[in-house]
């Protein structure tokens, strides 16, 4: 390791920054091609770039994989991320709490919003089946789970919530074309913030593979997971932030 | 290819009839209902076209009106042709312009005026269904001129950008990298709208909105490519969701090849009701066998959201439900794609042994079927290198065992939409099995009470146990209590149930009048 927390890519030796890149440039594959691309690498970063494979494909466009070294350094102490904050309980550890802490079934209703179909997200969370050999939240004896499924509109969603007197609300959101993962989010939590007050609120959660875990206060949202959370995971933050973070909402 | 797996020959045939048993009532149930969607698409087959000016279709305008002034349960047709004839007006789209703006009333004629009326709209449907003839000749004309791809399986690629002008050269160029069959993904969505979009569209989110001008589009950029290419390109799209009967027309007026076509899709995985689901399943494929269309069904969803060993025989049991409702609809075994998937987690031990048996009691169950062989995506993580080899892998026990329709995948599956570069890497990858391993199922015996005869044979029986399970309550209670894919899907519930109505007596439907007549031989493409 490079001292001071400072690193730089492995390849086979410390220190000799080397990364691999493919990408695709617009133009046909001649020498001309070649030397973009390794101008582009070199811009990266990578420098010497070695130019390994060009490969024409379709029309007017060329496949490029570069290997080389990358000048740039990575201070680990400047590193800012969402660390998970909570303590991670197994099944049988969240049952407990909530049935000694909380006396009743804690109700979570999750769906995916907008025009989003993908339940593959929200179902690895919720459904029995779960994810990765860990069940999910329905299989929790002490959750009681809503799973609306795929294009709930938000106002259906609101309603759900007040019904079903949600301690919190999982909402999956997959599709990120023009950014319509934000534009829901922040649909659904303002719905929230007017349909409920905010000792009545439930605890908002947005899952999905392109989320930033750092953008929840810009969302709205209480907490933001992303890419490869398992159930385990968010019922121990239920947990934790329900009842035994602190925030008082067992009332 | 048959005989590879022992399977007992009275077993299979235990299968289909207990699938046919399980099928029958919901057969009885679809001849004793009707749609909204059903009666667009016989609006459609007469001629109706085009939308209003906030892009609501007017076949959809029109069956409202129907419905406001006299119920579904009579069909349409009958009240239509009828206000036809009173109005003295000459086109069915200005009687629905008309009645949008609330100028004609309708009603169910009797006596003369129903002869006239039931006269009237068999003719504008039967030259709407001679429309569909025509584009079917027109399919059989240019492969025989163009010839069909040298080589199964065909193979299938998908393009989604959103923006049918993006796709096209996107199609083309595709198909020119060796895409025999060209799929375009609906827009997110899409399938939830009780209504078809109309015109060219250029925004869509994960897709490209389905709609007749870009069926038309799409097709016509395919027919340069197959002349380019000298072998003829097919289309896709998908007839499910909630306006599946129209799609399924609009696919057949606009010579779609292939459509995604399941029967059970959409209550399971849209939650659209089941009985809106059948009814208009029906129609569609009643509507696809007469345009020569081939269906691909949908079993490779069960596999994504269940255990791909565990729920393996679901996949067969879903595949003779669709056979059964397929050939009741009129569908030979050349237009069935059923599907299934390569979709076992990889670190279960022996997974290519497993994945090599269930493909090829699919094989041997359906000896005539094009099956859809679908790639792996529950178990592609982001990690592009391992999913690269998957695919291979998939590709080979595609190659092994025969299937006739390969979906390319992507090793970016899970991280973005495809790139040129994820497609032109996937290609290349289905180009060297194929080239490398083309005709290894010729050499692929499996071992005599091996453990892939094993597997399939269990997978066999554990179907058949389930249908007999069926059997005993009814496919629709099997659906409620969530027999397919873990979702329970109760029949009084789901999307699109107040567009379902029982037939009154009388009920009119020319169009199904039509496709149900006995017809001569179908040339085979």
């Amino acid at each position: 390791m490079t001292g001071g927390g400072v690193v730089r890519p492995y390849g086979d030796t410390t220190g000799d920054g080397m990364v691999q890149v493919s990408f695709t440039l617009p133009v046909p594959h001649d020498k001309r091609a070649e030397g973009a691309a390794v101008q582009l690498a070199n811009r990266m970063g990578i420098d010497p770039a070695l130019l390994v494979h060009a490969k024409p494909i379709g029309d007017g466009f060329t496949f490029f994989v570069v290997y080389g070294r990358v000048n740039h350094l990575v201070d680990l102490s400047a590193v800012r991320v969402v660390e998970r904050d909570f303590p991670l309980l197994s099944a049988k550890e969240v049952n407990a709490v909530v049935k000694r802490r909380l006396r009743r079934k804690l109700s979570v209703v999750g769906a995916c919003i907008g025009t989003d179909a993908h339940t593959v997200g929200i179902d690895a969370i919720l459904n029995v089946k779960g994810i990765a050999g860990e069940k999910g939240l329905e299989y929790y004896r002490e959750l009681s789970v809503t799973n609306l499924g795929a294009q709930v509109s938000v106002p259906e969603l609101v309603e759900a919530a007040r019904v079903a007197r949600a301690d919190a609300v999982l909402v999956s959101q997959v599709v990120t074309q023009r950014d319509a993962h934000l534009h829901n989010t922040r649909e659904m939590s303002a719905a929230f913030r007017e349909a409920l007050p905010a000792a009545r609120r439930p605890l908002l959660i947005v899952g999905g593979p392109r989320f930033d875990e750092s953008q929840a206060a810009e969302l709205g949202v209480d907490r933001i997971f992303g890419r490869g959370t398992t159930p385990g995971e968010v019922a121990s933050y239920l947990v934790h932030a329900l009842i035994t973070g602190g925030r008082a909402r067992v009332a | 290819m048959t005989g590879k797996l022992d399977l007992d020959p009275v077993l299979v045939a235990r299968a289909r009839e207990l699938a046919r048993r399980a099928g029958r009532p919901v057969v009885e149930l679809a001849r004793g209902h009707t749609t909204v969607s059903v009666e667009r698409a016989v609006l459609r087959l007469a001629g109706v076209t085009g939308a209003d000016p906030d892009g609501i279709p007017w076949v959809n305008r029109l069956v409202d009106a129907v419905v406001a002034d006299v119920g579904l349960g009579h069909g349409v047709a009958l009240p239509v042709f009828d206000a036809l004839a009173r109005e003295q007006v000459t086109d069915v789209t200005l009687l629905a312009q008309q009645a949008a703006a609330g100028s004609v009333r309708f009603q169910v004629p009797s006596g003369r005026a129903a002869t006239v009326a039931r006269r009237a709209a068999g003719r504008a449907v039967a030259a709407g269904v001679r429309r569909i003839d025509r584009r079917r000749a027109e399919r059989d004309r240019l492969v025989r001129r163009f010839g069909d791809p040298a080589q199964r399986p065909w193979i299938y690629l998908i393009v989604a950008t959103g923006d049918i002008y993006e796709d096209i050269p996107q199609a083309q160029a595709a198909a020119r990298a060796g895409a025999d069959v060209i799929a375009v993904i609906r827009s997110t969505g899409q399938s939830l709208l009780d209504y078809v979009p109309e015109g060219a569209t250029r925004e869509g989110f994960a897709g490209t909105y389905a709609t007749q001008e870009n069926f038309r589009l799409m097709r016509a950029a395919l027919d340069e490519s197959s002349k380019e290419l000298g072998r003829y390109v097919r289309l896709t799209n998908y007839a499910s969701g909630l306006c599946m009967p129209e799609m399924a027309t609009l696919a057949g007026l606009e010579r779609l090849d292939m459509m995604l076509n399941d029967s059970m899709y959409g209550i399971l995985f849209r939650d659209i009701n089941p009985v809106r689901t059948f009814v208009d399943q029906r129609f569609s494929r009643q509507v696809h066998a007469r345009a020569g269309i081939v269906i691909n069904t949908g079993e490779d969803n069960y596999l994504t959201t269940a255990d791909a060993v565990d729920e393996a025989h679901t996949v067969t049991v879903s595949q003779l439900l669709n056979e059964y409702f397929a050939h009741e609809a009129g569908l030979a075994d050349w237009q069935l794609g059923l599907g299934h998937a390569f979709e076992i987690n990889p670190e279960v031990p022996e997974s290519l042994r497993l994945e090599l048996a269930h493909a090829l009691l699919a094989r041997e169950l359906f000896p005539d079927a094009p099956l859809k062989w679908m790639p792996p995506t529950k178990h592609m993580t982001g990690d592009v290198f391992r999913g690269n080899l998957l695919d291979g892998f998939f590709n080979l026990v595609g190659t092994m065992t025969g299937q006739g329709i390969l979906l390319v995948g992507m090793m970016t599956e899970a991280v973005v939409t495809p790139w040129l570069s994820d497609r032109d890497i996937a290609l290349q990858n289905v180009r060297y099995v194929l080239g490398a391993a083309g005709g290894l199922h010729e050499d692929f015996v499996p071992a005599a009470g091996g453990f892939i005869q094993q597997r399939a044979n269990r997978v066999l029986a554990e179907a058949v146990a389930l249908l007999e399970r069926i059997g005993e309550q009814s496919l629709l209670t099997a659906i409620a209590e969530g027999t397919f894919g873990i979702m329970k899907r109760p029949a009084d519930r789901g999307k699109g149930l107040d567009g379902v109505a029982r037939h009154e007596v009388g009920y009119f439907n020319p169009a199904t009048e039509i496709l149900e007549q006995p017809r001569p031989e179908e040339a085979r493409p």
